[in-house]
């Protein structure tokens, strides 16, 4: 019971705590749908689910047609190189939560304060991890039989596919969404700490400009606002709506009450589905304005910092997190040296990455041409830069032609080679005798006596044909009666 | 014996300074085969031949390392005989004349790449000129390769299509010292590379911008260039008045500006261009898109000292030319070609203004009677250079008069007008005429022809062209008077036999020789042509059915210069073709519809001509020739023209060509269509 409890408290894995199997389903399908993308990424961001594809999936017609398209899908996408990145992504989760585990370890001895609310946080935090990594598994395992169809108890018609698997008990499932129930209150915003302001605080205007979505002109008074600090693990998790019936999270929570109507008629009405802030407007007082703090001690967005400067939404608070204080995680796939912490950032620098082709020879690199030509005029000995890859083909040109005529010539009716010049080249390049020598005294050497190679000699080609086009003139001239032309005196009649 | 005697006098040429046989050298050289003599006078003479001569012109490349060790001094290498010169042949090149080569042509070649090039930019720290025109596939890469050159000082880049802006800014950027820069149809080069060409190198004398894609924004950057002479603009189609607007740089230097065929640019551009050109001396404005009209003249108020204008195929109007003559009254050249819109008052309002004109050229304005061109002979008494082809409705009288007043002329176009006898008379008094063309001139006679061959005697390029009142005397007179003559059109003159080529056989300085469709021509004349006419190079023997194999052999043996020879429609055989590989300089052979070849022949004849550049066959023997041979022959540098004629009835043909009547019928039949 304990652990259903610390289950169903997690803000992770709402996966793992639905209270039907019907619910179970749909999640598994969605997770599993998900899963099979290659992509990392793709799959933490997948955990917020489509409103219209819940809705869906809850009609008893649409359910049939998901489960057919889900089908249809996992048909053709299975492969050992997707189970292969879902069992990587899964050590790595692994990881992640050890490095947690030790990060808890050294902070017990640091914060003594609040030890029982970190207590609790810390098993939450582990429990949710450990369980989505579970279930992670065992779909994973689940779709390795994709013959095997259950016939669940539940309602649900049409074939399962991860659910058979579900290790977890109905009677617990149950229980645990009781208990989800009752606790409510838990979940609708992760606990923010409401701090009183206790110090008062010019706030500067003149400041450089940070990477956070700043409210640069805003100057409220220090007082006028209610400091909102988030910790560090709310901060961190994904979603911040929870489904008070299945636990399942939303990062929005418009999503969240799309996904409620699922839940049953009450929650289809329109006071329901309205803004829950809109309600509550007309006649009531102005609400106090929230702003936000950084939990990172010494941060200047952290309500000790002397220069204070407030987040202005839990977005800012946790995009400035992830970025400021944050291991940068997310590698670009194209030039794989930039890096970022917040998935947006990457996508936006992944639009524009590779197009700074216009590179300059101190290896400055520009979007535009004509920035590129204004900078090489304003420096001196600077010079425009050729990619690399340009210079391949040019260093061929010429040679393409040579060698097709010459495979030609073993085909051909007339048989002859290029013009001497090229067999010169061929022989100055490739001595195959010299070659051969070289290699044969090599091998006697002690240390690579093993792998010696004696026929080292074929290895090297040669020219077909070793006849020059002055040796075919001199066929041809002779045989009309012609003596061939002097060599020596080809140099023609030019003036100074 | 002479051997011994030479011996005996131990070196007779000791007394002789190096410096003078240089000088006699200078002399010699003016003739090459004399060189070759000289040089194979004696040992010292050879050292002393190879220690003078500066320019090379090699017909292959892979006689560059016996070449280039026994001329050590070359400074100019002309590589446009040898169509593959590979990386190897650069290093060579490189290796053997690193130091002393300046200039360097591989406009015609291909095979090369940025390595050889690479080694070359390095080798020869005193290059100064490079042309590497028609590279078409060379990239910015190997453009980035020509920046090592710092000396550069010529560089030509015509065609080199490839080419962006990246390329000419790693030039600009490594050879400051550029004068001459040619990009014409370097289509991938715009404004960024020209405009920073123009910022990095001060010292650019002439700009080739033709063709590409440049807008008047890099202009503004060319002429703020202090020294710039020269620039050619012709077809940017880009440069357009609104760019040239704000144009405020005064460009005094600007001596040519080359305009032709830029069609988004009208009178307000070119005003602005003007404006800051007061000392331009040629202009260009060939095929442009607006009327020469008064308006557009009075643009050229501000380049009063104009020398030289075209306006080829322009509509130009009677005001426009008389507004050029009276702002212009320094023009020396005139040239109005294909501008079907003039007329005798026209022309008359602007030659009777300048007196100084020594060129006019009105080809083709066929609107043009005797009264313009009395004009002309009456208001230039300088005149030097007179073309009007075409030019039909000129009376007799006129061309009386010509030779009568110009008595300076020295090049003059009569092809198809109705000049006499008399005309002609009147014109062999000029006697400084070096070339003459009376192509399709019907009413020309031997008697005619008699007063050129004794007035004219530095006559050098004589066209008679279907002029079929031509017989052997009329030849044989000009062979008489005319020794100096190089270059001689007796096409179609259908009256023509052996006798006029052994009486021109005596006209040893003959280069090129045309005698197509003459159907009396046989080989025994043909023999005293290649015998005598030692420098012979280009021979046109089409449609003269009685040449065969014989004649051939001849020029095999004697006429060892010839680079390009016809030999289409004759009775020449494989053994007649394949003869011709004894010549080294062979460089274009046509050989359509000569019965007598089979392919075996001709595979063997270009696998023989080791020089060959282009070779025009019919189309037949395309799929007879083994494609190995045409690969290699490609390879090789070699082009391939194949024609596919279809007259079956080979003789009727040619009769019906040879009457001058049925032929122009047939042409006004043509142009009706």
């Amino acid at each position: 019971m304990e652990t259903e409890d610390d289950l169903c408290k997690n803000n992770w894995g709402g996966a793992s705590s639905s209270s039907s199997s019907k619910r179970r389903e749909q999640v598994c399908f969605t997770s599993q749908h998900k899963w099979e993308d290659a992509s990392i990424l793709d799959y933490e961001m997948g955990m917020e689910e489509e409103p219209a594809f819940q809705e869906n999936s809850n009609n008893n017609n649409g359910g049939q047609v998901n489960v057919d398209f889900l089908q249809g899908v996992r048909a053709q996408a299975w492969d050992p190189r997707t189970m292969l990145s879902n069992l990587s992504f899964m050590e790595e989760k692994i990881h992640e939560l050890q490095d947690l585990v030790h990060l808890m370890v050294r902070r017990n001895g640091q914060l003594q304060g609040r030890q029982e609310q970190l207590v609790a946080q810390q098993q939450q935090l582990i429990t949710t991890d450990l369980t989505s990594i579970i279930i992670q598994l065992i779909s994973t395992a689940g779709s390795l039989l994709p013959s095997v169809k259950h016939h669940n108890m539940s309602t649900a018609p049409g074939p399962f596919t991860g659910s058979a698997l579900f290790p977890y008990p109905r009677e617990a499932n149950n229980l645990a969404s009781q208990t989800l129930n009752n606790n409510t209150c838990e979940f609708d915003l992760p606990k923010p700490i409401v701090v009183e302001e206790r110090e008062s605080h010019v706030v500067e205007e003149h400041e450089m400009k940070d990477e956070d979505d700043v409210e640069e002109g805003e100057n409220l008074l220090p007082g006028s606002y209610e400091i909102l600090q988030l910790e560090k693990e709310e901060i961190l998790a994904p979603h911040t709506h929870f489904c008070t019936i299945c636990g399942k999270g939303f990062k929005r929570d418009a999503n969240l009450r799309m996904h409620m109507r699922g839940h049953g008629d009450e929650y289809k009405t329109p006071a329901a589905l309205a803004k829950p802030n809109k309600e509550a407007a007309p006649g009531s007082e102005p609400m106090l304005i929230k702003r936000y703090s950084c939990p990172f001690p010494g941060c200047k967005r952290n309500k000790d910092h002397k220069k204070f400067q407030p987040l202005k939404t839990i977005l800012c608070v946790k995009n400035h997190y992830k970025r400021t204080h944050c291991d940068k995680s997310f590698t670009c796939s194209r030039c794989h040296t930039k890096k970022f912490s917040v998935i947006a950032d990457l996508k936006t620098h992944e639009k524009h990455c590779g197009k700074n082709k216009w590179l300059c020879s101190c290896g400055t690199t520009f979007s535009r041409k004509d920035k590129l030509f204004g900078h090489i005029a304003l420096f001196q000995g600077h010079t425009p830069a050729i990619p690399l890859e340009e210079t391949k083909p040019s260093a061929q040109r010429g040679s393409s032609a040579c060698e097709n005529s010459n495979n030609n010539n073993n085909t051909g009716m007339v048989g002859f080679n290029l013009g001497s010049a090229t067999n010169a080249i061929e022989e100055v390049a490739q001595p195959g005798f010299m070659d051969g020598k070289i290699r044969f005294e090599d091998s006697f050497s002690p240390l690579s006596f093993d792998t010696c190679n004696f026929g080292g000699f074929h290895e090297f080609p040669r020219p077909m044909f070793d006849d020059s086009e002055s040796s075919f003139q001199m066929l041809i001239s002779s045989a009309c009666g012609f003596s061939p032309r002097n060599g020596g005196e080809s140099v023609s009649n030019t003036s100074l | 014996m002479k051997k011994a005697k030479q011996i005996q006098h131990s070196k007779p040429f000791d007394l002789l300074s190096e410096e003078l046989v240089f000088i006699i050298l200078d002399l010699v050289a003016q003739n090459p085969s004399d060189l070759k003599s000289f040089s194979l006078t004696c040992k010292w003479f050879y050292q002393v031949e190879s220690k003078h001569r500066r320019s090379l012109k090699p017909l292959r490349p892979e006689y560059l390392p016996r070449i280039l060790t026994r001329y050590r001094n070359t400074s100019d290498l002309d590589l446009t005989f040898c169509p593959r010169v590979t990386d190897y042949a650069l290093s060579v090149v490189g290796c053997l004349s690193g130091p002393t080569l300046r200039s360097v042509d591989l406009s015609r070649s291909f095979s090369f790449s940025a390595a050889g090039l690479l080694r070359l930019a390095v080798k020869c720290v005193s290059l100064v000129e490079i042309d590497l025109s028609n590279a078409t596939e060379m990239r910015d890469a190997a453009a980035a390769v020509v920046a090592e050159a710092k000396s550069l000082e010529r560089l030509k880049l015509e065609r080199c299509k490839k080419l962006t802006d990246m390329g000419i800014g790693c030039i600009a950027v490594g050879c400051r010292k550029l004068k001459r820069v040619s990009l014409k149809w370097c289509v991938g080069v715009g404004d960024l590379g020209v405009g920073l060409l123009a910022l990095k190198c001060k010292d650019l004398r002439t700009l080739d911008l033709s063709y590409l894609p440049v807008t008047g924004k890099c202009l503004h950057d060319v002429l703020k260039l202090q020294h710039l002479e020269q620039l050619l603009l012709q077809g940017c189609f880009g440069v357009d008045d609104d760019t040239l607007q704000s144009l405020t740089h005064h460009c005094n230097s600007l001596k040519n500006l080359d305009a032709s065929s830029c069609q988004n640019l009208t009178q307000r551009g070119l005003a602005s261009l003007l404006s800051g050109a007061g000392c331009l001396e040629r202009l260009d404005l060939a095929h442009s898109s607006s009327v020469i009209s008064l308006d557009f003249a009075s643009s050229l108020n501000k380049v009063s000292a104009l020398q030289s204008i075209r306006l080829d195929g322009c509509s130009v109007t009677c005001d426009g030319l008389k507004a050029i003559g009276t702002l212009c009254v320094s023009l020396r050249e005139v040239s109005l070609s294909k501008c079907v819109t003039v007329t005798d008052e026209g022309l008359s309002s602007l030659v009777v203004k300048l007196k100084g004109l020594r060129k006019l050229d009105i080809t083709c304005c066929r609107k043009l009677s005797g009264a313009s061109i009395t004009q002309v002979a009456n208001s230039c008494p300088l005149l030097v250079s007179l073309k009007m082809e075409s030019c039909s409705l000129v009376s007799r009288e006129a061309f009386w008069l010509i030779g009568h007043k110009c008595r300076l002329l020295e090049e003059l176009d009569f092809t198809d007008n109705e000049i006499d006898d008399e005309g002609l008379k009147s014109i062999s008094t000029c006697l400084s005429l070096s070339s003459l063309k009376l192509g399709i001139c019907l009413n020309i006679t031997d008697r005619g022809l008699s007063y050129i061959g004794m007035g004219c005697s530095n006559l050098r390029e004589l066209d008679l062209y279907r002029s079929v009142g031509i017989t052997d005397i009329g030849i044989s007179s000009i062979a008489q008077g005319c020794c100096h003559l190089e270059t001689i059109n007796i096409s179609y003159c259908k009256d023509i036999t052996d006798k006029s080529l052994v009486s021109l056989s005596k006209c040893s300085l003959l280069q090129t020789f045309e005698s197509r469709g003459c159907p009396h021509i046989t080989c025994q004349g043909l023999a005293t042509i290649a015998v005598r006419c030692k420098r012979l190079t280009k021979l046109d023997l089409k449609k003269c059915p009685y040449i065969n194999d014989s004649g051939l052999l001849t020029l095999a043996h004697f006429s060892q210069g010839l680079k390009q020879i016809s030999v289409s429609e004759t009775g020449v055989t494989d053994v007649g073709l394949v003869s011709l590989a004894n010549i080294g300089c062979l460089q274009n052979i046509a050989a359509v519809n000569t019965r007598g070849l089979s392919p075996s022949g001709v595979a063997a004849a270009l696998v023989g001509c080791g020089g060959l550049r282009k070779v025009k066959l019919h189309a037949s023997l395309r799929s007879l020739l083994p494609p190995s041979l045409i690969n290699h022959m490609e390879a090789r540098g070699c082009a391939f023209l194949w024609k596919d004629y279809n007259n079956n009835n080979n003789n009727n043909t040619l009769q019906a060509e040879l009457d001058p009547k049925y032929w122009k019928l047939q042409l006004e039949e043509d142009i009706m269509l």
